[in-house]
């Protein structure tokens, strides 16, 4: 067989394309929700960590240090291994999303603690001085500045969650990664590990350009 | 005349160093007051007690229009009814002029946008940069920036204004423009308390002129008294060393 109808061979390509894109399917849910909720509870674990009093500030230190410790591997396989011992049963799309909500979530604290603790003293005492509350403080004037701010490494924090769904495989979960192992196995051809590389790059590609294209803009506004 | 802003006994450490020791102060309605005084004096710590910025030893105490100031309900109408300019401007800059003066009286006074719109507008032309309002505070020119932040200030109608170091960031030739902006409000009774060190303004404009050292008021008086008689040595040098220092650079 030559190469290319070893690594582009159409036949195994269409009839094993059904298979890839539920597992792309599968990959862009997870990866969604897993953003989502990182991000949100990324948000909540800075505030509490800047803003709360001080045990629960700690609590939240500790958690950013540990989760951004842990490989996200292991915890994955503890989720979905070990808390069954403990009566805690997740299905394999539940732990995957539990674990990358957790690891994502804490590095997103990271950042919005990064973008907030930007924004000047000033900013915080002339919103003070003019009587806003602290509700319309951080809407109207902390928080706008530190997006701008924050919005191009949350996007790279997007792009790593995307990647590192591709972990999920191993909890037996059918994400892309795995159709296409699976696909790769039944046709006995590699096929549909190539196409679902070129989907992963076809993915990403467009959102590694745009955090490219922010970070470059949003130098030149600092100027 | 009742006092709006009145200080008793007022006292700050950071560690074992004593920013303010007893100070006692009393502004009325309509006063217009310059503190002086070196750096390092409590100039600013003391005007920042007043709407609590920085926060002050219990025992003493700072009164707006009757209130205590304190953590607390009351804080936010005491705020409300104090503004305060900033050596550093503080401007908010993803906002426009005119965002950056409606969005206190919208949020905090319940002004309608409109409403709030009309004031802008007319405190911009107020402070002289009428046609600047649709722009970011980053294209003004530190002159131009300083009156939008008294034009914020004032759009929260407050009972008193304080003033910290307004000119002591700017360029040269923009610190009159700044002056005379200020100058106008006292003309209108506004209540002032100015932290400064532009002596020339305060014997201009100030009713009376308050000398500060070492965490404590030294001596105060009209701007005759203050400059022309000062009582106390510790003044006399400060005065020296300012306006002497102010002579010699005019004769270079």
């Amino acid at each position: 067989m030559g190469f290319a109808e070893t690594f582009f061979n159409w036949g195994v390509f269409v009839s094993s394309l059904p298979l890839l894109l539920s597992g792309l399917k599968v990959t862009l849910q997870l990866g969604l929700i897993s953003i989502v909720f990182g991000l949100v509870f990324g948000l909540v674990i800075a505030l509490v960590r800047i803003y709360a009093v001080r045990p629960l500030s700690l609590v939240a230190k500790v958690y950013t240090d540990v989760f951004r410790s842990i490989p996200l591997l292991v915890l994955l396989i503890v989720v979905y291994y070990a808390l069954p011992f403990v009566g805690v049963r997740l299905s394999p799309f539940m732990s995957s999303a539990v674990a990358l909500v957790f690891v994502s979530g804490a590095y997103a604290a990271e950042i919005f603690r990064a973008g907030i603790e930007a924004i000047p003293k000033g900013q915080f005492e002339a919103s003070q001085a003019l009587g806003l509350g602290y509700r319309h403080m951080m809407a109207d004037v902390v928080l706008p500045q530190a997006v701008r701010i924050v919005i191009p490494p949350l996007t790279n924090n997007s792009i790593n969650v995307i990647k590192d769904t591709a972990l999920a495989s191993v909890v037996a979960m059918p994400d892309l990664l795995k159709q296409a192992t699976q696909a790769q196995a039944l046709e006995a051809n590699p096929t549909p590990l190539i196409v679902a590389a070129l989907m992963y790059v076809a993915l990403l590609w467009p959102m590694v350009l745009f955090v490219g294209r922010l970070e470059k803009r949003y130098r030149r506004g600092e100027r | 005349m009742s006092a709006i802003v009145s200080i008793r006994d007022l006292h700050k450490n950071y560690g074992r160093f004593r920013a303010l020791a007893g100070i006692n102060l009393d502004v009325a309605e309509g006063e217009v007051v310059c503190i002086v005084g070196p750096s390092g004096s409590g100039k600013s710590t003391m005007l920042r007690c007043i709407n609590l910025l920085e926060s002050y030893d219990h025992r003493g105490q700072v009164l707006v229009d009757g209130v205590r100031v304190e953590r607390g309900r009351a804080l936010a109408s005491v705020r409300k009814d104090v503004g305060m300019v900033f050596q550093s401007f503080n401007l908010f800059p993803h906002l426009t002029v005119k965002e950056n003066i409606v969005l206190a009286p919208i949020r905090v006074r319940k002004l309608s946008a409109e409403a709030a719109d009309e004031k802008a507008q007319a405190l911009l032309e107020r402070v002289g940069i009428a046609e600047q309002g649709d722009k970011y505070p980053e294209q003004l020119s530190g002159g131009q920036q300083q009156r939008v932040a008294i034009a914020r200030a004032l759009a929260m109608e407050p009972r008193v204004m304080l003033f910290d170091e307004p000119t002591s960031s700017l360029d040269p030739e923009m610190v009159s423009e700044v002056l005379e902006v200020m100058q106008a409000l006292a003309g209108s009774g506004v209540t002032m308390i100015v932290v400064t060190h532009e002596m020339g303004f305060a014997r201009q404009v100030a009713d009376r002129v308050v000398f500060m050292d070492e965490g404590q008021v030294i001596e105060s008086g009209t701007p005759e008294e203050m400059f022309d008689h000062p009582k106390e040595e510790r003044t006399r040098l400060f005065l020296n060393a300012v306006l002497g220092h102010k002579e010699a650079k005019k004769s270079e």
